[in-house]
């Protein structure tokens, strides 16, 4: 690299030539707020402590490693898994919630704003809203209410307000969509708690920071469990938060970055640029640049862009990227749940399914797997699906 | 950049947009600007038409993008239905291209239509199909220059949106780089009809108006005659486009003809 180094401050917002801070004009002043914010706090001790407590009493933190015995016999490989599953709320969220919300509390915000897709962001930001006394608004793709019932249901039970996106897709692109627009008009009081490493600048590298905490710990682990790194580190991509996050552990090392998209939601694997939802990134969209809807039977990972650090690692190559099809991820979500006992979550199962798919090239080799979340939010769909 | 003050047009070559609205305000004439989502209703193009010769004096068109977040519901729907009837950039500007309008025409977008088509090729199409102005409301000033330096190349002025957010230092360098006029975001939201005038319109007017001599027009909640006209006391003019789509949705294109007189009406009577 030359000037900057990896996964360090995007200067200007920019990783590369993706990123920026593509937002209609009212939201500038609030970004550079919220940047000056973050950097003060991430800066300061008394901060880094207040959230460390908070993530170790109340998360859960830190998170264990699992090396799969039985599965890794089966696959001929070696397989590790980060277990995020078990923070409280079931997912990685809850790392990027907490940081977020403590920060909305020392800017004098009362009100967090939130998108979700499957809806563990959802209830992450709900979670954190009861914990810090402030109200909160979830927005969520109607198709995602109906297929995520469950999820809706824990972010009213927070107390959290819950309203659908009924436009376009009606999934997690026009939940960002109608965030946006309500932080445009309550910018003053509000604080929009984006869920991924995504959107304008300073989220991106903001929320990779929150989720640095992932790619640390399981460096320590790994050093213990393996005596070094991991040959291959891997995780699923939607906006990419888990992936990054885990990346940001590793991208110093010679571990091979595997980050592995839904083939309905490759917006790596299609590679076109575009600029939505306050950045330019790689982003499924027509010839025109009408933004196109993704599909995929993961309610978290149905969004048709990707975070800007995944474009930059992809472009320069130090990571790849995988897709995966729906029959895959299936097929992966009753390998764990039979062979090692864990119900992953339908998004955390595609990262399972590449390392299935691609055992061959894998034999042998330690690979580490972001497992991301909790399966108990997928069960009622996969019920459906296997009848 | 030019290194021109706020106040300063004289080393800035003034295109034919920003002459137009100068000598329409300097006349005395309060500047109206409807807005009118592109191939949204039969035969929108005559509409257009309606529209101008009902007193608009320059016209922002909308060309539908997928995802436009500085939209509230009614533009929204708007869009959302052009682009099922098929509206795509091409076939707008191909349709407007074909017109012989009696006042200028203002493109509008969100950034990655430009972006996709290439910034070049989509300020030399601007300028084929006879549109003199931009706007593009996910722009702000910091991402704008790769932009603004193709558009300034291709003789298509950029409009810029100043809103109540911003701070003084701020406005000014909004101010300074927008060309055409100066958009001033009416209230913190998104557009939209507002039963009530935002007392941050009249706001916003006046701080612009103490910092620019170039057109301040004032747009994104202003839905009625009457708001038209109280804020005209401060602005050089308003924006119209949720109220006036709401016209065509509800009522058909002569309400909506009729609702732009209306609008003219008020703003002549002050």
């Amino acid at each position: 690299m030359t000037g900057e180094s990896l996964m360090g401050y995007p200067t200007s917002g920019r990783f590369g030539e993706f990123g920026g801070r593509f937002v209609p004009e009212t939201l500038v002043p609030a970004c550079e707020d919220l940047e000056v914010a973050f950097t003060e706090a991430w800066a300061d001790p008394s901060f880094r402590a207040e959230l460390d407590g908070l993530l170790r009493s109340y998360a859960g933190r830190p998170s264990p490693v699992t090396e799969c015995t039985r599965l890794s016999d089966d696959l001929g490989l070696r397989l590790l898994l980060k277990r995020e599953d078990l923070n409280h709320t079931g997912s990685h969220k809850i790392n990027n919630v907490l940081g977020q919300a403590l920060l909305a509390r020392r800017m004098g915000k009362s009100r967090l704003v939130a998108e979700t897709g499957a809806g563990q962001h959802g209830v992450a930001t709900a979670t954190a809203a009861a914990l810090f006394g402030m109200t909160c608004t979830v927005y969520m793709g109607e198709v995602d209410m109906e297929r995520q019932a469950l999820n809706v249901f824990r972010m009213r039970l927070l107390g959290a307000e819950v309203k659908p996106a009924s436009s376009g897709s009606r999934t997690l692109k026009d939940a960002v969509n109608e965030a946006m627009r309500d932080w445009v008009a309550t910018v003053e009081e509000s604080h929009y708690c984006l869920g991924s490493a995504m959107g304008p600048h300073p989220y991106p590298w903001m929320v990779r920071e929150l989720h640095r905490v992932i790619g640390i710990e399981a460096r320590e682990q790994c050093a213990e469990i393996l005596g070094g790194v991991p040959d291959v580190v891997t995780a699923c991509v939607g906006g990419g938060s888990n992936a990054i996050g885990i990346f940001s552990g590793f991208v110093d090392t010679d571990a091979d970055l595997v980050g592995v998209e839904p083939a309905g939601g490759a917006a790596i694997g299609r590679a076109v640029p575009g600029v939505v939802h306050g950045m330019t990134s790689y982003l499924m969209q027509d010839e025109w640049g009408q933004v196109m809807e993704a599909e995929s039977i993961s309610a978290g990972l149905d969004y048709p862009g990707v975070g800007p650090e995944h474009a930059h690692l992809a472009e320069i190559g130090r990571a790849r990227y995988e897709q995966v099809t729906d029959a895959e991820v299936i097929d992966a979500f009753q390998l764990l749940s039979r062979t090692e006992g864990i119900i992953p979550a339908l998004e955390s199962a595609h990262a399972l399914a590449w390392v299935s798919r691609d055992r061959a090239a894998l034999a042998g080799k330690s690979v580490l797997l972001n497992l991301s979340g909790r399966g108990d939010k997928d069960v009622a769909q996969m019920m459906d699906i296997l009848g | 950049m030019s290194a021109t003050s706020a106040n300063d047009t004289a080393t800035t070559t003034l295109g034919p947009l920003e002459t137009h609205l100068r000598a329409t305000r300097d006349s005395g004439r309060k500047l109206l600007l409807p807005y009118l989502t592109a191939g949204y209703g039969e035969d929108w193009t005559r509409l257009l038409e309606g529209v101008a010769l009902a007193g608009a004096d320059a016209i922002e068109v909308g060309i539908p993008f997928s995802d436009p977040v500085m939209d509230g519901p009614t533009v929204q729907a708007s869009s959302a239905a052009s682009l099922a009837a098929g509206t795509t950039p091409a076939s707008a500007l191909d349709d407007i291209e074909r017109l012989d309008m009696p006042v200028p025409l203002l493109a509008m977008t969100y950034y990655n239509i430009p972006f996709r088509m290439g910034l070049t090729r989509y300020a030399s199409n601007l300028r084929r199909a006879g549109i003199d102005g931009a706007i593009l409301p996910d722009l702000p000033l910091e991402e704008s220059g790769p932009w603004t330096t193709e558009a300034d190349a291709a003789g298509i002025e950029t409009v810029m949106l100043a809103a109540p957010t911003g701070s003084d230092e701020r406005l000014a360098r909004v101010c300074e780089r927008s060309r055409g006029f100066v958009y001033g975001v009416g209230l913190v939201g998104i557009t939209g009809e507002r039963t009530e005038l935002a007392a941050s319109a009249t706001r916003i007017a006046r701080r612009l108006k103490a910092i620019t001599d170039k057109p301040v027009a004032i747009g994104v909640g202003v839905s009625t005659p009457e708001q038209a006209a109280t804020i005209a006391e401060v602005a050089d003019g308003v924006v119209v486009g949720s109220a006036l789509i709401r016209q065509l949705i509800d009522h058909g294109p002569q309400a909506a003809i009729d609702f732009v007189g209306s609008l003219r009406d008020g703003l002549d009577k002050g």
